[in-house]
């Protein structure tokens, strides 16, 4: 697996404005380390994710997408997380049925307290991601890097 | 072709000590439409500021974009830089490369990279920004509380006394709630309609204050600032303006066998009825379950007494519509249902009582004038056993799962009240946790143990069996470690206590926010508590948790300070990244409406111009900027894509993914 230890996967990372996104500045407050491929991506609540988001991001080359929103109960807006939660299983079994590997997405609920949960939850999917190597099925080769 | 200035902060070694900010000004210099690329110490500071609106000046910037700490920190600082260099605060975009990089980095290398890309990510967004400008909205000067219990007449009356009008709906007929029906106060044991009673009465004589009694919340629609409620006041077959509330009806009234809610059912009532002496307003009700007239049209005793004309067998519900600028709710709580414990015996024997029971047969405007009587047979108790924490802190499933509060202290003051005019009489409590934080509430806890010889013994009541008129109580004292057997005259169950039915439907109607247990949830727990997160919904009192007296006074006054920040201001501000449906892919198929929690889109049907000259009229979502937060659940649901939100929309968070994964 050499080849998978220089693999640097690239991750996108939704976090809703009220809960994940503060959730990850406390990380970086409190000064826990995780790997510089996790990109985060502000939006308004995690219901704002349309599974079209992450279908351009893996056809532009993005190796995992994952989605933090406020915790069920806990959304800013009372039910965003819900239609989130719904939506993502539809679009996780429809990547499954494309032969996506099921790691790849993710979704998360991070409390804007939960800046620990935060960082050990991205450490753990860059790991899972960089084990499944880079994503090729859904990659568009005319976005290609090289 | 945007003209974007993108400026580096180092915050000091913050960001700096980890990113090359030098060589991330330069590579993002080279972005398109990137016209001017700069670093400095700390961008936040006057100099910093001064700086970004020099350059836009200089430039001609369309847009900026700051790589500096989280926009949580600083985004509104920025935008308020650049409005005041004469951009909109909208065409700023913030690049967190603090608390999402520097920070979260040691290798400069990595760090440095990453800062570049989040870079792109915001000038590839910010080329796509537009200018967004936040709404006004009229505000109502008028406010509505739901509910007239301690909670709504305290928020009511501080409404009114800083200048605006306010309406109280309540749903009984009288205002009051549940403090009429207690007997003393702890923990200071005054009594509750001394220091109640004139507070109804200021609410009822305000000139700024209107009660709707026996009237319920039917509809509400708009949103804050403009709400427009319909209000239902139910026929109470009684002239309000002609009824002086003699109460001759209510002892010549023939039908007698009424259970008086009041009392709790404890005693009966006629089916013309005053709930109470103080009420307020002082005007009979008929109840139409029970009378005559009503149900058989034989009757008419109290037409015909009533010397002022006031009775109406015809008379209707009524609606009344009503624009409010704040709504407060203030419904309150009752006690639960006791039906699924059935260990103690609550439906098999009278004696087994609820501490509101025990407080209606304490008052001496209740059902025995005060004195402490069996219900059953009506002679002085003289074992009273007190069982703590009735479905409270309760997992089995019948129960609820929160501390009620406020039995600790209540059963305190029943056992030293009955210590006090009875001293021949036994008193025991049973309890789990005696829980007594408050001010003088520990106090309060000892005297009634120490100075009342009240027996408080830590351990649950297994069963209460009524027999040869005695209750034969099975108990455990866990600190002594044994059984005890008790032959009681009375036990009195500390119910717990849970939101009022109509809070709800009430919920569903405000669309305003609940938690499992359907108390109201606050903005936000400690910071915005007396808040519904839905704007212009504020909660007074027990509807929001558990509350003592005290508690429920101080909220309501401080939902009243709330409603009059808000009642103050002649418009409101709104927030400009709301969704909006482009019109020409809408085709008005209301998935939108169905996932809206805020109820802020509506239909409208629209005039289009057809090809030949002709119109044509197509049904359009139409988003109510004054109402919608922009959560974006909408933009989702769009089955055409035609909806989208400002500030986030599709194409910009798009733009973003391209950069990251470029």
């Amino acid at each position: 697996m050499s080849v998978n230890e220089q693999f640097q996967p690239t991750i996108v990372a939704f976090c809703c404005n009220w809960c994940s996104y503060a959730g990850a500045d406390l990380s970086g407050t409190n000064r826990l380390q995780y790997p510089a491929n996790v990109k985060i991506i502000r939006i308004p609540c995690s219901c704002r994710l349309n599974p079209m988001f992450i279908l351009r991001a893996f056809q532009r080359g993005a190796d995992g997408v994952i989605l933090c929103g406020c915790h069920p109960g806990d959304c800013h807006y009372t039910t965003g997380n819900y239609y989130a939660r719904r939506r993502m299983t539809l679009l996780f079994s429809m990547l499954d049925f494309m032969g996506i590997e099921r790691g790849r997405t993710r979704v998360e609920w991070v409390s804007a307290a939960e800046g620990a949960k935060f960082a050990a939850t991205m450490n753990e999917f860059v790991e899972t991601i960089t084990k499944l190597g880079p994503n090729r099925r859904l990659e568009d080769l005319r976005c290609s890097k090289e | 072709m945007q003209r974007i200035g993108v400026f580096v902060c180092w915050c000091g070694s913050n960001i700096a000590a980890t990113v090359d900010v030098e060589k991330v000004s330069q590579v993002l210099a080279q972005e398109p439409g990137v016209v001017f690329s700069t670093n400095y110490q700390y961008m936040c500071s006057q100099a910093g500021q001064e700086m970004i609106q020099e350059s836009i000046h200089k430039y001609n910037l369309t847009g900026v974009v700051i790589c500096s700490c989280s926009p949580r920190m600083h985004e509104a600082t920025f935008r308020k830089t650049c409005e005041k260099a004469g951009l909109n605060g909208h065409m700023v975009e913030i690049a967190n490369i603090r608390e999402q990089c520097s920070w979260i980095h040691k290798d400069k290398d990595v760090g440095t990279e990453k800062a570049v890309v989040l870079g792109r990510a915001a000038i590839a967004k910010v080329h796509l920004n537009a200018p967004l400008t936040a709404g006004q909205s009229p505000v109502k000067k008028r406010a509505l509380v739901i509910g007239g219990g301690i909670a709504g007449i305290q928020t009511a009356l501080d409404i009114a006394d800083a200048g605006f009008d306010v309406d109280i709906v309540e749903k009984q007929p009288t205002i009051g709630g549940k403090m009429t029906q207690i007997d003393k106060t702890f923990p200071t044991l005054d009594c509750a309609a001394c220091i109640l009673t004139p507070k109804m009465v200021d609410a009822a004589q305000n000139e700024k204050i209107h009660i709707y009694s026996y009237a319920e919340v039917e509809s509400v629609k708009g949103f804050v600032g403009n709400f427009n409620v319909t209000i239902k006041k139910k026929a109470r077959y009684v002239d309000e303006t002609k009824c002086t509330g003699c109460g001759l009806c209510t002892e010549k009234c023939p039908q007698k066998k009424v259970p008086n809610a009041f009392n709790l059912g404890l005693d009966n009532r006629r089916a013309i009825y005053i709930p109470f002496a103080q009420a307020v307003p002082k005007v009979a009700t008929i109840d139409a379950d029970y009378c005559t007239m009503l149900k058989s049209g034989k009757c008419g005793v109290c037409s015909k007494v009533c010397t002022a004309g006031a009775i109406d067998y015809k008379q209707k519900d009524e609606l009344i519509e009503q624009e409010y600028g704040a709504i407060v709710v203030a419904t309150g709580f009752n006690p639960i249902k006791l039906d699924k414990y059935d260990e103690f015996a609550y439906s098999q024997s009278p004696d087994v009582v609820t501490s509101l029971e025990f407080e209606r047969l304490m008052n001496a405007a209740g059902p025995t004038g005060g004195t402490l009587l069996r219900p059953s047979d009506g002679t002085h108790p003289h074992t009273i056993v007190f069982v703590q924490c009735v479905g409270s802190r309760c997992d089995d499933g019948r129960g609820k799962s929160y501390c009620s509060k406020i039995c600790c202290m209540y059963t305190a003051k029943h056992a030293m009240l009955c210590r006090e005019k009875y001293p021949d009489t036994d008193v025991y409590v049973f309890y789990i946790d005696v829980r007594t934080p408050g001010k003088n509430f520990d106090e309060f806890y000892r005297r009634a143990v120490e100075e009342y010889g009240v027996h408080y013994v830590k351990g649950m009541v297994g069963k209460v069996v009524p027999q040869d008129g005695k209750l034969k109580v099975q108990a455990s004292d866990l600190l002594g470690d044994r059984q005890l057997h008790i032959d009681a005259d009375m036990v009195v169950l500390a119910a717990a206590i849970e939101p009022d039915e109509t809070a709800r439907p009430l919920a569903t109607k405000l669309t305003a926010s609940m938690d499992t247990n359907d108390f109201f949830t606050e903005a936000h727990p400690k910071l915005r508590p007396v808040e519904s997160p839905t704007a212009g919904i504020f909660l007074s009192g027990a509807c929001q948790g558990p509350k003592d007296i005290p508690e429920t006074v101080a909220q309501a006054s401080a939902a009243a300070a709330k409603v009059i920040g808000l009642l103050c201001k002649d418009s409101l501000t709104c927030n400009p990244c709301t969704a909006q449906p482009d019109e020409l892919m809408c085709n008005g198929c209301s998935s939108c409406e169905k996932v809206c929690p805020y109820g802020a889109i509506t239909y409208a049907d629209k005039e289009f111009r057809g090809p030949n000259r002709t119109t044509l009229i197509r049904r359009m979502a139409q988003v109510n900027p004054a109402v919608c937060q922009g959560c974006g659940a909408c933009t989702v649901a769009c089955p055409s894509g035609a909806m989208d939100l400002k500030g986030f929309s599709n194409k910009q968070i798009m733009a973003e993914v391209d950069a990251i994964c470029r």
